[in-house]
């Protein structure tokens, strides 16, 4: 094939898909509503999973606390769109501050961890998005802050003057719900952050992330400021989960301390390893993946065994626990670098295996 | 010739109760190849930690260029332009061969978040710059056809000059070499005597610790002699092996 054919080929690709993800949330409501907000979630969790990819994947950094970052942003715009203050600021205002916030918590969970790797770092993060969930269940008294663990309801929806992205709309005979409404602009800034992460990777800061991956006093010795770099991918990360807990909250319209548990840092992280950290297609997969195979069990779990013996005699809840364990028991045996690996973490992993023997 | 590019004066380092270094002292010209000698455990290693910042020192202090540097960061140091490289290699092994000498040059280079996400013109142009040199660089070392090999699997000689490769691309003033030819053979040492001449010619010092005496005889110009972390000898090469407290630190004192 020549460069030509090849190019037009790949741009028939790229077309495809972009039809296929303009007409999906279509396709999805006619199935059901629910699958409309299924589909949003699964952009929430891979623009999650795309600014862990950054601390993680780039930089090397484990961190089990990310859904701390999300969980500011969604506070953030919680408190800043919603009648608890009494404050109903624009949506494209509070993203960016909530980003902007989430950031400042990057840095503020960076620093002091900035020696550490590894299991310890682990730990260190891990034990940080707790302290974050647990302030904000008490952050009630004295000064009523973020209402404890009722949460914040009545938030503002994304709105751009008269168009509500909550309500439903006809334009030209077509019906857009508001999930549809929705599900483009979490479209487009999924792709916009895509395009963030793949750039960063490509990039001065990217290679300087991968030496400090790699080897860190290497690296230093090359004249790469570590301190600053690891905190870059701190900030950079969290950002993203703030913005993405920005859109959470105007989505849900209601938030609570309940919804930023451990185990959703866990999730995040599995979207992250289960695709390939550090490859952002596989990120991508990885996190899509996971937020829909869920959702499909819980309709097809219990109508199947309803069908085959009348009634429901495995929870749907525990099939779905079966399954994690047996991915990830067979991704440890065929694919220990993830569904879509990075070339460099494969080489890695390959290593890791190599010297074992 | 005689100006002094490194300046090293009462140098002390301690790990607790040891003195690993004591005193030290010396002065590197500009333009010339300056060994560092002294049998194992002599604490040469621990005087390139020292003076690349890795280590702190305990005691005196170092110059470069007029600068006082002791207790700067590692990659302060870098940038002030010293380059080094490892005796047990450490190179970005899971890396291509071409992305370690890119890394290099992180430290001249500027781009930062918004330029990377923005690709702004300043950005494009640096990423070019750095696409131009790094090939240039694999090819000053003799490697320029292993730029897409992972690095790890490099032949142990063509690791060594990826490492001097990646340490040049940070533009160093002083490039320090941490047993350059250890593990080379006879060929191999030869080709890495005519790179390091080039590079001098280049105007760029080098500090070279090596054990290979034949190779330190030919290149340095001085050498720095060091036991049990004390300064013993300094001089040209040739004056430097007649010292009888270097033969005695060699081979024992007589008995």
């Amino acid at each position: 094939m020549n460069t030509f054919a090849k190019a037009r080929s790949k741009w028939v690709g790229v077309a495809l898909i972009a039809i296929a993800l303009i007409a999906l949330p279509f396709a999805l409501a006619s199935v059901g509503t629910a699958w409309v907000r299924i589909a949003n979630f699964a952009i929430l969790y891979t623009f999650l999973a795309l600014g862990l990819n950054i601390v993680v994947g780039f930089a090397g950094l484990l961190d089990l606390g990310y859904i701390a970052f999300y969980a500011v942003g969604a506070y953030a715009y919680a408190l800043l769109a919603s009648p608890h203050f009494g404050l109903h600021l624009p949506f494209w205002v509070i993203l960016p501050i909530g980003g902007l916030v989430a950031c400042v918590f990057g840095v503020l969970l960076g620093t002091p961890t900035l020696k550490l790797r590894g299991d310890y770092l682990a730990i260190v993060t891990l034990g940080f998005g707790e302290i974050v969930r647990i302030f904000l269940n008490n952050l009630s008294r004295p000064i009523n802050i973020t209402n404890g663990p009722q949460g914040i309801s009545r938030i503002d929806p994304f709105r751009f003057g008269s168009f509500n992205f909550s309500r439903s709309e006809t334009i030209f005979g077509l019906t857009f719900s508001g999930p549809i409404k929705y599900y483009y602009i979490l479209l487009a800034l999924l792709l916009l952050a895509i395009l963030v992460n793949l750039r960063l990777q490509h990039s001065r800061i990217g290679r300087a992330w991968e030496a400090i991956r790699e080897d860190e006093i290497a690296a230093r010795a090359m004249g790469i400021n570590t301190t600053h770099i690891k905190l870059l991918a701190f900030a950079m990360g969290a950002s993203f989960g703030g913005i993405a807990g920005g859109m959470f909250a105007a989505i849900q319209e209601f938030i609570s301390p309940e919804s930023f548990v451990l185990v959703e840092s866990v999730m995040v992280l599995s979207m992250v390893v289960l695709g390939g950290m550090g490859n952002v297609w596989g990120v991508v997969l990885g996190a899509v993946l996971l937020s829909f195979v869920p959702e499909l069990l819980r309709y097809t779990v219990a109508p199947v065994q309803h069908a085959l013996f009348g009634r429901t005699i495995i929870e749907p809840e525990v099939i779905r626990m079966l399954l994690f364990g047996l991915a990830l028991v067979l991704m440890m045996l065929y694919r220990p670098a993830g569904l879509l690996p990075s070339a460099v973490r494969k080489r890695e992993l390959a290593r890791t295996n190599g010297s074992a023997e | 010739m005689s100006e002094a590019l490194l300046e090293c004066a009462g140098l002390d380092k301690r790990f607790g109760g040891v003195l690993a270094l004591a005193e030290i002292g010396f002065s590197i010209h500009r333009g010339e190849i300056y060994g560092l000698i002294g049998p194992n455990g002599a604490g040469k290693t621990t005087l390139f930690n020292t003076l690349t910042g890795i280590y702190p020192c305990d005691a005196g202090g170092f110059s470069f260029a007029g600068e006082p540097l002791a207790g700067l960061r590692p990659d302060q140091i870098a940038a002030r332009g010293i380059a080094r490289t490892f005796q047990n290699i450490r190179l970005f092994g899971n890396l291509s061969a071409m992305d370690n000498v890119m890394i290099g040059r992180h430290v001249r280079t500027r781009a930062g978040v918004f330029g990377a996400i923005l690709r702004t013109r300043a950005t494009l142009e640096e990423e070019a710059a750095i696409e131009k040199r790094s090939p240039e660089l694999l090819g000053y070392v003799g490697i320029a056809a292993r730029a897409n090999d992972v690095a790890r699997q490099l032949p142990y000689g063509d690791q060594r000059r990826l490492e001097i490769a990646r340490a040049l691309a940070t533009e160093p003033k002083l490039l320090a070499l941490d047993e350059p030819a250890a593990g080379m053979n006879a060929t191999e040492t030869l080709e890495l005597e005519k790179l390091l001449q080039r590079v001098r010619a280049d105007c760029i010092t080098i500090l070279l610790i090596e054990h290979d005496m034949k190779l330190v005889m030919r290149v340095c110009d001085r050498v720095l002699v060091l036991d049990y972390g004390r300064k013993i000898a300094e001089g040209p090469p040739r004056e430097v092996q007649c010292d009888p407290r270097v033969v005695e630190a060699y081979l024992g004192g007589a008995a």
